[in-house]
């Protein structure tokens, strides 16, 4: 589907104004805000993300149901791998893996 | 029933399902498209079908980016991926979607420098990593990716990094709908509108769709009771003989959608006079290409492609599968010739194609919903 996750913002990357560190059900990236500039998160805030991008600002509550409707949809695992295969981090940020990958929209 | 603890509230499901039931005029036939993949996926996962009226009918629609992509594209792309000291970078979906010459794994298999990214930000980091090499990043994806894209280019143009090219293939939904609804062979009473997208877009560039072809639209979420909501949502209208656009999907979709998000598109793509769609033909001004002022960036301007043009397979019909004038299993090569691990056309590649779908969840269907909602 056009996978959409949602990640809660930890901290914004001080070297770099628009990164920001996002924790997914435990695993933290980086992810551009680039996006949400006429409304830019902060810390505690909730975002849907897609690849790579965050896209829109959520509540809390609409996080939990679309981590739910992503589990539902049997869609967890390939969320969490686009999620691990974000390299904004560090690394090269591409993973020379096969096998289902994060589908778009 | 694997997956019924999972359901919220089966007993609204049932009642949507009633309700639906209720609202369906038995003397009248439904024919409701859902547009885009995410949906299509949902409403074979959950078996939603059983649920529905047989007088209800869904048509899946073209919002798979990696379905409507017609083949030359691949062609054209792998064409550049072949050159000497370049690294073709494109989403996982891509990477096993076939070209003449088989698919981007294929090429990665004969030696050509194949990646996988999850985020276009991620080819630009191996542009920078990687100076000796030319990165090209295959760009696909509806108006939800499309800004993703746009924002990496202007981030690239900004840092001044020339080893860095997108070949751009982004589409637009509301032209896809528009030759849908042009098109002679097909009648459709309503549309689940698409909800990611609508992120993007908002819900305005829809009112066309309800004030000047009289079809009502509700944008909808992807759970089962987001989906169903959403067809009563269109019975109701249809019901009382009118056509508005309604946004089911409020928690997430904001009615003008992400003005950000819409400017960087408006900065860095301009409208193609015409693009081709896999199974729709060619549709006037339904996709993006790089504007002149970052040629620099893209592939199309920047290198020779070839402008490959392929027909489909014979024997496959993914053009109207893709139509919803046949459904998936009434091809002549599906579950035979194509399949998910070998697919032939592209509506088997990704899980949003309704072959894909249809194949993986055929067999789940009497212990999905239909079920749970009974319980």
């Amino acid at each position: 589907m056009c996978l959409a996750i949602p990640g809660k913002i930890v901290e914004l990357d001080s070297q770099n104004a628009h990164l920001a560190l996002v924790d997914v059900v435990g695993v933290r990236r980086r992810v551009d805000l680039g996006l949400l500039q006429d409304d830019a998160p902060v810390p505690g805030d909730w975002v849907l993300i897609h690849v790579g991008f965050a896209l829109s600002k959520i509540s809390e509550a609409d996080a939990a149901d679309q981590m739910r409707t992503l589990t539902m949809l049997g869609e967890t695992e390939a969320a969490m791998q686009e999620v691990r295969g974000y390299g904004l981090e560090n690394g090269e940020g591409s993973r020379q893996v096969q096998g289902r990958s994060d589908e778009i929209c | 029933m694997k997956y019924v603890d999972e359901f919220r509230a089966p007993e609204i499901i049932a009642k949507a399902g009633e309700e639906i039931r209720k609202l369906a005029d038995p003397g009248r036939h439904y024919r409701i498209m859902e547009v885009c993949g995410g949906h299509t996926h949902a409403i074979y996962r959950f078996g939603l079908k059983d649920l529905l009226p047989s007088n209800v009918e869904l048509i899946h629609g073209p919002g798979c980016p990696v379905c409507v992509l017609p083949m030359g594209r691949i062609d054209d792309g792998l064409s550049l991926a072949a050159k000497p000291d370049f690294m073709f970078t494109a989403f996982g979906d891509m990477m096993r979607v076939p070209g003449t010459h088989g698919s981007p794994l294929e090429y990665k298999a004969r030696g050509t420098d194949v990646r996988i990214v999850y985020s276009p930000a991620d080819a630009l980091k191996l542009a920078r990593n990687n100076p000796e090499k030319h990165v090209l990043f295959f760009a696909i994806g509806f108006e939800t990716t499309a800004p993703s894209t746009a924002l990496t280019v202007m981030r690239a143009k900004t840092e001044g990094l020339r080893n860095f090219s997108v070949f751009c293939n982004h589409v637009t939904i509301i032209p896809a709908i528009r030759a849908i609804l042009d098109s002679p062979d097909m009648r459709i009473d309503g549309f689940v509108g698409p909800g990611h997208v609508s992120t993007v877009i908002g819900c305005r560039p829809y009112h066309w769709i309800a004030k000047g072809e009289g079809k009502p639209v509700v944008v909808s979420g992807f759970e089962p009771l987001d989906i169903l909501q959403s067809i009563v949502m269109l019975l109701r209208q249809l019901r009382r003989g009118e056509a508005h656009v309604e946004n089911q999907y409020r928690r997430v979709v904001p009615w003008e959608g992400n003005k950000a998000a819409l400017r960087a598109m408006g900065e860095v793509f301009e409208i193609r006079p015409y693009f081709e769609w896999r199974g729709l033909g060619f549709i006037s001004q339904s996709a993006l290409k790089i504007r002149p002022s970052y040629a620099e960036w893209d592939a199309e301007q920047r290198f020779t492609v070839p402008g490959v043009r392929v027909t489909d397979p014979k024997a496959a019909q993914c053009g109207e599968v893709l139509k919803g004038v046949l459904k998936p299993s009434q091809c002549k090569l599906f579950g035979r010739e194509c399949t998910p691990e070998q697919p032939v056309g592209a509506l088997m590649v990704s899980s949003e194609g309704s072959c894909a779908a249809y194949y993986n969840y055929q067999h789940l269907k009497p212990v999905t919903i239909a079920n749970a909602a009974s319980l």
